[in-house]
């Protein structure tokens, strides 16, 4: 399993919020493909995927906070 | 750092917004490490995609009577107007150039907001944990982007006639109760937005290096 991580993003700031995931549980997803759009202050951003796979879980969803280093869901990689 | 400027003059959110999507591409590719563009827009407002309209208080038909269209935008923030007037200034930055840092870019941002308010002789000022830039209690200039790949766009407008304020009063401003000022209004004094344009891509430039 591969873990999805929220990156660090800025000096001294460790929250963002999940706004969207382009994918549900269960579905293929490909490295580098958008997975998830979260949101900091007035700017949205992506996460691309860490690999390939189907995307068995996600932990934080949509209109969650998160800080950085937190888990927000699992990749089984194919 | 050369910098892409390209000015639209007067023109439809829908083709900007297609402009910024080229000029992203460009950057992406890497033919570019740094690109703006500067416009004014004819009526619009535009909402974040992933909030939608619930700030717009205009019903559609009072919309469509006065001939703005509505947008659903990737932007952060709420609801924004614009509207001519406005100096509208999107940059598409490849932050990898930069600083890979997503507040440092929204602070840069409102710096160089400040200082070109300055030069036209206003004192503009941050507020704590709002973005964008004000004039006391009123805001002046409002800021909402997008990272993607750590490539900016969408990005800032700055109200610099009083022609047009009057639209705000269609939405909740960001989706809050404020009060909107431009640079007109405060000085009393007619403003060019050319030169005002000129002023600040030579700031954006010049802090761009």
């Amino acid at each position: 399993m591969t873990k999805i991580v929220l990156p660090q993003l800025s000096e001294g700031i460790q929250k963002a919020t999940v706004s969207y995931w382009y994918f549900k549980t269960g579905e293929k997803v490909n490295a580098k493909d958008d997975l998830v759009e979260l949101t900091t202050d007035k700017a949205t951003f992506n996460l691309p995927s860490p690999c390939s796979g189907v995307l068995t879980e996600i932990s934080a969803s949509e209109g969650a906070t998160v800080n950085v280093g937190d888990t927000l869901g699992l990749i089984q990689e194919s | 750092m050369p910098l892409k400027v390209i000015d639209l003059g007067l023109v439809d959110f829908e083709a900007a917004w297609a402009k910024q999507k080229e000029l992203f591409r460009e950057v992406q590719e890497g033919d570019l490490r740094a690109g703006l563009i500067v416009c004014q827009h004819y009526p619009v407002i535009t909402v974040n995609r992933r909030i939608g309209r619930k700030n717009i208080l205009a019903s559609q038909e009072e919309l469509k009577n006065k001939g703005i269209a509505v947008y659903e935008v990737e932007r952060g923030g709420d609801v924004t107007y614009h509207g001519p007037g406005q100096l509208i200034a999107y940059p598409v930055f490849n932050l990898n150039y930069f600083k890979k840092d997503i507040h440092w870019f929204l602070r840069y941002l409102e710096d160089l907001i400040i200082r070109s308010l300055s030069d036209a002789g206003i004192k503009g000022e941050r507020s704590n944990g709002l973005t964008g830039v004000w004039v006391g209690r009123l805001k002046i200039a409002s800021i909402g982007i997008a990272i993607r790949n750590w490539i900016t766009f969408h990005g800032l407008s700055i109200n610099v006639k009083n022609s047009d304020l009057t639209n705000f009063s269609l939405i909740r401003p960001c989706g809050m109760d404020i009060m909107i000022t431009s640079i007109e209004s405060e000085t009393g004094l007619p403003v060019s937005i050319g030169e005002f344009k000129q002023r600040f891509v030579s700031l954006l430039k010049g802090a761009s290096k």
